[in-house]
């Protein structure tokens, strides 16, 4: 008796557990710093109905997991600009977004317009901006003061002393600086292939005078804390980091650009909990929720005056870094389109297995 | 009646390992041996072909990255056998019957912590301001800071950290079983010390010596946090190789042909070795 009732006790509160009750989950894929515990706080405080289920990825991973399902298993994912649309194509894994169910009044105009214009396909929009920032060079000033352009991290000056991530960005800033345009040179692969091979015969070349490639956050910022490098290829966030920790360490954009990238929020297909999507990006666009999402992720939200809005540190690591003509000078990364990750992919085994001595 | 109830628990027993075999190997890699038998044509339309096997055949960064692999997993599986087996030795024959169990929890440490926190460690130590460097510096044997990390080596020793565990204990099991009379006996009719290792110690240890190696030969070709995290620039390791297919480059379809091919590469230098030794599976591996 004393049992059975023990276990139809257990069997209605696992009942009530698996009943999905009011309270509905948000899960988010999204980058390391782009979802701090603090908002997510406030934001389950906001609406106490909404659980928010947090992974952290990158591009590649978000874009390979949602493949893996077809687009389903999270509500809102955060790719950047350049990897929706072919993605799309490829593999059907968005959805269209809605925009009168968010608040685009207070986005950037300009920054809105680009990400649609690059997400827009048979008259829909896949995504909308949340935050950008740009990868460009961190430079040590005390000790590389002139070091202003990509191809200068291969000078032999700084022999063992520089460092980049053999990723498609170094590829691409290589490019500019051999005063290239890579991007302009998507329409016609087999002229990409061309620059993609001058660029293979630069950084082989380079090979000798790095240091190490570098593969995440944690080891750049061990190199440049400690002195073992003097520069490096970098994203502008990590730069700003250090600069509060050294500031002679300042982030640099190269004399032919710094490559811009809008991280952006776009729907998985399968999604199944659209409406606290929108309800989390129209959250996290209000100006006080912008500051504390600067603070977490150091880029800038891509919101009107969202430079204003950054706190006071990073603030002051941005207008160290850049000046207007900087910002005019921005080269936003272009669409990738299909079959040119492939290239990229082959040009980056082919500097990798290559011995430069 | 008893007869029904002995099959049933029979199948009852047999059933999570069936189920493990069949659903989480078995599946799995008749789905990827499709994908790698695809070639993509244009987006969303995909052909049978074997089109990834032969880009495989016709890029020499690729087979370079395997035998290169291959060749580092061989060293490191030496490596582990020298090292672990005066060690494995030690705590089977040496110790006593309290230290043994000591040193075997001893052995068992490093596995508490994660990959990535013994990968973290080496660096700590290896990097060009890290601990080595700076105690080289302190007692005067270097002038400079000196950089062991981002090279071969120190993959190397990354590597062998790792797995020398699963060297220690098949051959512990096996000397543990070895009656010290056959050594004594070997020693009373004039062997010295090289014989008795030679002729006696070695032969018994056969079988845990080779299971030792094929576990260890495997894991190291299959790592790959060691490699990425500790190597240089020129370390390429043909598990990043296949991360890259899937991940960075969406193509599927070739990671999963090499995931095939470092399959039956492993599996082919296992064979070898076998053969070489003049063992089979089911005298060493099933035996420890």
């Amino acid at each position: 008796m004393r049992i059975s009732t023990m276990l139809a006790g257990s069997l209605a509160t696992v009942l009530i557990a698996t009943i999905p009750a009011q309270a509905e989950t948000l899960r988010l894929m999204t980058w390391g710093s782009y979802a701090p515990e603090n908002i997510i706080k406030l934001f389950e405080e906001k609406y106490p109905g909404i659980e928010v289920a947090v992974t952290f990825s990158n591009n590649e991973e978000m874009i390979a997991k949602l493949r893996a399902t077809g687009g389903a298993g999270y509500d809102l994912a955060q790719p950047s600009h350049d990897r929706i649309y072919a993605a799309q194509l490829e593999y059907d894994i968005y959805k269209p977004m809605d925009l009168s169910k968010i608040n685009t009044a207070a986005m950037e105009p300009s920054l809105l317009a680009g990400v649609k214009a690059n997400t827009t396909m048979d008259g829909k929009v896949y995504a909308v901006p949340h935050q950008w920032g740009t990868s460009g060079l961190m430079v040590d000033k005390t000790k590389a003061p002139d070091l202003k352009g990509w191809g200068d991290l291969c000078d032999p000056k700084y022999k063992g002393k520089t460092s980049m991530r053999l990723k498609r960005t170094i590829l691409l800033g290589t490019a500019f600086a051999m005063g290239e345009d890579p991007f302009a040179a998507y329409a016609d692969l087999s002229k990409y292939q061309e620059i993609l091979d001058k660029v293979a015969v630069k950084l082989i070349a380079c090979k000798d005078n790095l240091k190490a490639y570098w593969k995440g956050g944690d080891d750049l910022s061990a190199m440049m804390l400690s002195g073992e490098i003097v520069a490096s290829e970098t994203w502008d966030s990590t730069a700003y980091r250090i600069f509060g920790q050294n500031q002679n360490v300042v982030f640099v954009p190269p004399s032919t650009g710094a490559l811009a990238w809008i991280d952006t929020f776009a729907l998985p297909r399968k999604g199944k909990a659209d409406d606290a999507a929108y309800k989390w990006i129209n959250f996290v666009l209000q100006p006080e929720i912008v500051t504390m999402m600067s603070a977490s992720s150091g880029a800038i939200v891509a919101v009107k005056g969202g430079k204003d809005l950054l706190p006071a540190d990073k603030k002051a690591a941005v207008n160290a870094a850049f000046t207007d003509a900087d910002i005019a000078n921005l080269k936003f990364f272009a669409n990738i389109p299909p079959g040119v990750e492939d290239m990229e992919g082959k040009t980056l085994e082919k500097i990798k297995a290559a011995t430069s001595n | 009646m008893q007869k029904d109830i002995k099959r049933l628990s029979l199948i009852l027993l047999f059933m999570p390992f069936a189920l493990w075999i069949v659903v989480l190997i078995a599946l799995p890699h008749v789905g990827m041996v499709i994908l790698s038998l695809q070639e993509k044509i244009a987006p969303r339309v995909y052909q049978y072909s074997l089109h990834n096997y032969i880009e495989f055949v016709n890029e020499p960064i690729y087979w370079n990255t395997l035998l290169r692999t291959g060749s580092i997993s061989l060293l490191v599986t030496v490596l582990a056998l020298l090292i672990g087996f005066p060690v494995a030795y030690y705590i089977a024959k040496i110790a006593g019957f309290r230290t043994r169990n000591g040193l075997f929890l001893l052995c068992l440490i490093p596995l508490w912590v994660s990959d990535l926190i013994r990968a973290f460690g080496w660096i700590l130590l290896l990097r060009e301001t890290g601990i080595v460097s700076g105690l080289l510096q302190w007692t005067g044997i270097l002038g400079s800071p000196m950089e062991f990390l981002y090279n071969d080596a120190a993959v190397i020793v990354g590597l062998v950290y790792t797995v020398i565990l699963f060297m220690i204990v098949p051959l512990v099991s096996t000397i543990d079983g070895m009656d010290n009379s056959m050594i004594e006996a070997g020693y009373n009719l004039g062997g010295n010390g090289f014989t008795v290792l030679r002729k006696i110690i070695i032969p018994y240890a056969m079988p845990g010596i080779v299971a030792g190696c094929i576990v260890v030969f495997m894991l190291t070709a299959g790592s790959y946090l060691t490699p990425i995290l500790l190597g240089g620039k020129n370390s390429s390791w043909f598990t990043e190789q296949i991360y890259d297919q899937f991940i960075t480059r969406y193509n599927w379809e070739s990671g999963a042909a090499f995931g095939f091919l470092l399959l039956a590469f492993t599996s082919l230098v296992v064979w070898l070795g076998l053969k070489l030794s003049g063992q089979s599976l089911s005298s060493t591996v099933a035996k420890s």
